[in-house]
């Protein structure tokens, strides 16, 4: 993913600096070893510079990822390791399982429930931040606090809140004279309970990033709109938002992938981990973990590890594509 | 966890570059500073990950196992082994050996973590506890553990607690720990209040000796309580598939678990008591409500206990009073759970281990185990011995629980031939009852037939 950005430098360096000297130094027939050295240096030191990370890249990225792949075409035991070559069957095992299927649902339920409020009130909260607070230090920690406090702590106080018999949002809603919510037993229920974890932890995180990107926004942009008679709703739509579009990009990507990827919170659910007793919130990290470790098989947890992967690429595409067209269109008018 | 860890480090490496990606083509400074970015973010990620190996083989120290050397044995357990104290003792007994304690809270996660070590080749503690519903699900790699046959021990546990440890090729994968032979808990207050008999020889009578007496008994309970009968059908469960010879899969290992009627009589007498005849109080186990429970007035009267249980009521029913336990089990005897202590052949210490292993599991230690946490022994000469036969326990009412117990050791019957999926499809048809118990999601025919896709889906 990362890899043209960094590759941006290396053709800056050889046609910047280096590509006419060797040029020169061709044409003397009598080249010196000390010339030829320097010549080597200026060629091929610069991707000496940035093969660090290219080869971690490679060691903790590439491979794990092509490895993976390999598994998923194999029989694999936890313990007994590689058995035989089996090509797609472990592909067509999973993709012909009830639980696959619903994993992939509320995999997507859970993520369109965090990431989507998430990142509306990120853009709110960092607005607000935006104008001259008093104590904006503090109010500006302040949201990052729950960011701080590690996902297991977060889902245990959560699991507790929202107990079925007698958690604290129950009791709440009785009082109130509403029925208790089965946030254990029901599906959609679950979602919104693991929802509200991962939006109490990110949100604060994503408003600091976007608060970044806002006060990156040049000034005068704001004093021409106010010029022109924007009111303040105005100019957050039309300035705000389109000068974000990168970092909107940015956020979108990475919660897709943190989203789609959620493991603790759901796993900290319960007593059990296993995403309740009918798979009402058990996502496809949480199926994949079920097959490779409670179920000792390697090769079908590799292949949901694919999957996933695909996934996450195509729907990272989506998103860009998305995101694009809204931002530049905003710009346009 | 490590997975999760790992894919945030991924997050973290790609964010950077991908995030200035739409500026790339602005200064030249940027460019410079991002690569420095990169190498800064690279090499903090090679910390990271040489920090992860360091502490993943930590623990095991030099090899070598040979008397007066210095050793650092690690020894996993998983809820309340009660093993503290005797590795305080053991230390001061061998001034060379130094015990690492790794507690894991539950038997699912200590079994994960063991699965995973074999599969990575190192990782293990020196010593590791299996229980023994998953027994035979490691008897499936004799080779990753060492053989603890010792012909001066051979007799020292009952027999079928050594006999479900010794392999085809009759080598000992490990040496048994506690044991769990079920009583009958219950809370003599909420008979009392009910207008029920509350001296424990009568509740016994009262409660009989097959389920359906004992449901009977709990329709009768619930008719003059608000209270429920029991927690919740899991925990009857265990009681009753303790005593089925062939629950889930026959001698040759195959899944016979959703067509063997006699899993799915006992699943149908359960839910019809659960659920019709409302003597549930639809809790699951361990989990947050059922723990709260323990401490409100509308709760349960009566519970499947073994000796480890004890320990578990005590604590999440600190200050209540009012348990005591009953010398009876429904259809008779029952076993519920009880571990093993093996030596896995990746450890570097694994002379000192065994020593250790035999040690903890002699009669003498297993006695201080069930003096702390009421872990039931499994040695014949633990199981004779006046102190546990005159041991009472003060939270139960001064019930002489070690007489009691073992008596309901002597009524074992059966011990159930339990094949490598066991726990697999116990969880799975836990999961069964609990959608109709504790859920509601499903009438039992319905959640059975998805315990049936499940068993398909393990085939």
């Amino acid at each position: 993913m990362s890899a043209p950005a960094a590759h941006a430098p290396v053709t800056t360096a050889r046609s910047g600096g280096s590509a006419p000297e060797p040029r020169s130094g061709r044409r003397k027939p009598n080249v010196s070893f000390r010339h030829r050295v320097s010549a080597w240096d200026r060629r091929y030191s610069p991707y000496l510079y940035i093969s660090p990370f290219f080869i971690l890249f490679a060691v903790v990225g590439l491979f794990p990822l092509i490895y993976t792949a390999w598994v998923a075409t194999h029989d694999w035991d936890l313990i007994m390791g590689q058995g035989e070559f089996i090509g797609t069957e472990n592909f067509m095992a999973v993709l012909g399982e009830r639980a696959f299927w619903i994993s992939l649902r509320n995999t997507l339920s859970i993520f369109i429930l965090s990431s989507a409020p998430q990142v509306v009130f990120a853009i709110l909260i960092a607005y607000l931040l935006d104008y001259n607070l008093r104590a904006k230090t503090f109010w500006r920690m302040g949201v990052l606090i729950p960011y701080v406090v590690t996902p297991v702590a977060v889902a245990l106080i959560f699991s507790n809140l929202f107990g079925d018999r007698f958690g604290l949002v129950n009791s709440i809603l009785e009082t109130v004279g509403i029925d208790a919510i089965g946030w254990h037993s029901g599906t959609l229920p679950s979602h919104l309970a693991i929802a509200t974890m991962v939006n109490f932890r990110w949100t604060g995180y994503n408003a600091l990033i976007f608060l970044a990107a806002m006060q990156a926004v040049p000034r005068d942009l704001y004093e021409a709109a106010e010029l022109d008679g924007a009111g303040k709703v105005r100019q957050f739509i039309s300035v705000t938002i389109p000068n974000l579009r990168p970092t909107i990009i940015f956020v979108i990507i990475t919660s897709t992938i943190g989203g789609l990827q959620i493991f603790d919170e759901p796993r900290m659910f319960d007593q059990y981990g296993r995403g309740g007793t009918d798979g009402q919130w058990q996502t496809m990290t949480m199926y994949l973990y079920e097959l490779g470790w409670t179920r000792s098989d390697f090769g079908q947890a590799s292949a949901v590890a694919v999957l996933l992967f695909l996934l996450i690429v195509a729907i990272g595409l989506v998103n860009f594509i998305i995101t694009r067209r809204i931002s530049s269109s905003e710009v346009k008018r | 966890m490590r997975t999760t860890d790992h894919h945030q480090g991924e997050d973290n490496t790609s964010t950077p570059a991908s995030a200035e990606r739409p500026r790339a083509d602005r200064t030249k400074s940027l460019r410079r500073s991002r690569v420095l970015q990169g190498v800064a973010l690279s090499s903090a990620l090679a910390l990271a990950l040489t920090a992860c190996g360091g502490s993943a083989d930590g623990g095991s120290e030099d090899g070598g196992a040979a008397e007066g050397e210095d050793v650092t044995l690690s020894v996993t357990t998983f809820n309340e082994f009660g093993y503290e104290e005797l590795f305080e003792e053991y230390e001061e007994l061998n001034d060379n050996v130094t015990i690492e304690h790794n507690k894991i809270d539950t038997a699912e996660n200590a079994r994960d973590s063991l699965r995973n070590s074999l599969g990575a080749g190192q990782g293990a503690s020196d010593i590791e506890p299996i229980e023994v519903d998953w027994l035979a699900e490691f008897q499936q790699y004799p080779d990753r553990f060492e053989d603890l046959t010792d012909p001066e021990l051979e007799d020292r546990w009952l027999d079928w607690k050594y006999e479900d440890a010794v392999l085809e090729d009759g080598s000992l994968i490990g040496y048994g720990t506690d044991s769990g032979p079920q009583a009958v808990c219950y809370r003599a207050d909420l008979f009392e209040e009910a207008g029920l008999p509350t001296e424990r020889e009568e509740v016994a009578e009262f409660l009989g000796d097959s389920w359906e007496d004992y449901f009977a008994a709990g329709e009768e309970f619930v008719a003059a309580s608000d209270s429920a009968w029991y927690s919740g059908s899991d925990n009857i469960w265990q009681g009753m598939i303790n005593q089925v010879e062939v629950p889930y899969q026959n001698e040759a290992g195959d899944i016979i678990a959703d067509e063997n009627p006699e899993v799915r009589d006992l699943y149908d007498q359960l839910l019809e008591a659960s659920v019709e005849n409302e003597l549930s109080a639809g809790l699951a186990q361990w989990s947050g409500d059922w723990s709260d429970a323990f401490q409100r007035e509308e709760t349960f009267a009566t519970m499947m206990c073994p000796g480890w249980m004890l320990g578990i009521i005590e604590g999440n029913a600190a200050e209540v009073e009012g348990w005591d336990i009953a010398n009876t089990f429904p259809g008779g005897g029952g076993n519920w759970g009880g571990s093993y202590l093996t030596v896995p052949s990746q450890g570097e210490n694994i002379e000192a281990a065994k020593e250790l292993a035999a040690w903890l599991t002699a009669p003498e230690q297993q006695l201080k185990a069930f003096e702390v946490v009421n872990a039931f022994p499994s040695t014949t000469e633990a199981l004779e011995s006046d102190e546990l036969l005159s041991a009472t326990n003060e939270f139960f009412n001064d019930a002489p629980t070690g007489e009691i117990l073992a008596e309901r050791a002597d009524a074992v019957e059966t011990q159930p031939l339990k094949g490598t999926e066991y726990l697999t499809i116990n969880v799975a048809i836990q999961d069964a009852i609990n959608r109709v118990d504790v859920d509601g999601i499903d009438d039992p025919e319905s959640s059975w037939e998805k315990f049936v896709n499940d068993m398909e889906a393990l085939r």
